[in-house]
């Protein structure tokens, strides 16, 4: 088992654990503990949270302070850059996040 | 004044005096004395009394942060909480350097409201997202930021 794939993957805590918002200050009450609980919420927060995490660059901290995934920061930030809108945001996020969960379990099997 | 129960009663020159107080703190003793038809020992003893029961909080200045080139912004933030982390979330808000008034209300559902300041929108953010919303039993937040303040009084005494 890879310990870089398995510390992506691990629960967070309370503080490290992702808040969605849909603008400053307004918390959807949805949040990830961990990766895969990300990949999930991805599918059901509004997208209007989507983009304003996307663009605010709060996903990209998140995945490379946070989760420590370099990758995914990197295809976070290649999402970030072809500027999807309503429900691309969604569906690029949900297969740019569960196919890295994919690659990281397949990595830890 | 003399105490009720719990409660402290005060006659007619004790409100006198806070009314007098209360539209200008910073008036003499004698001032308010010559207003009110009595010696100035008189006024100082009633609000030296008024203070050590707790009824004058204490004596403060409401400064123009803007005038003083402190820019800051506030906000008016409603947490919906579960019922019985409420008051432990209530609390802990109360204690955060940026929140400067925490109430709670029972509408339909149990809500938080709170009062706070930041430097900026991000600051705001930053402290929602970081020390409001991952305390237990927060549900969710709706946070509106003050663009203009049409009026900001404290609740005046009549004493008539």
């Amino acid at each position: 088992m890879s310990s870089s794939s398995a510390r992506t993957l691990r629960t967070l805590s309370r503080e490290n654990a992702f808040y969605f918002f849909t603008s400053v200050g307004n918390y959807t009450g949805h949040r990830a503990m961990s990766m895969e609980e990300f990949a999930n919420k991805i599918r059901k927060v509004q997208t209007n949270s989507l983009e304003f995490h996307l663009y605010r660059g709060d996903f990209e901290k998140w995945a490379d302070e946070v989760l420590e995934d370099n990758i995914l920061t990197e295809r976070i930030g290649a999402v970030k850059l072809l500027k999807p809108i309503g429900n691309a945001i969604r569906d690029q996020l949900d297969f740019t996040v569960t196919k890295r969960l994919e690659e990281l379990k397949n990595q830890t099997s | 004044m003399r105490l009720k129960n719990q409660e402290v009663a005060l006659d007619t020159l004790d409100w006198q005096i806070l009314q007098a107080i209360q539209q200008n703190s910073k008036q003499t003793y004698s001032k308010v004395g010559r207003q009110l038809g009595v010696a100035h020992s008189t006024v100082y003893d009633r609000i030296r009394k008024m203070e050590k029961s707790g009824i004058i909080k204490k004596w403060t200045v409401d400064i123009d942060l803007e005038k003083i080139g402190i820019n800051h912004i506030t906000a008016r933030m409603t947490v919906y909480t579960d019922p019985k982390e409420s008051e432990r979330v209530a609390k802990i808000l109360s204690e955060a350097k940026e929140v400067l008034e925490v109430s709670m209300s029972l509408s339909e559902e149990l809500l938080i409201i709170v009062k706070a300041v930041a430097r900026d929108q991000e600051e705001l953010h930053s402290f929602i997202a970081k020390k409001v919303a991952p305390l237990q039993g927060v549900l969710r937040i709706r946070t509106s930021i003050v663009t203009k303040r049409i009026k900001e009084e404290r609740f005046l005494i009549d004493s008539t």
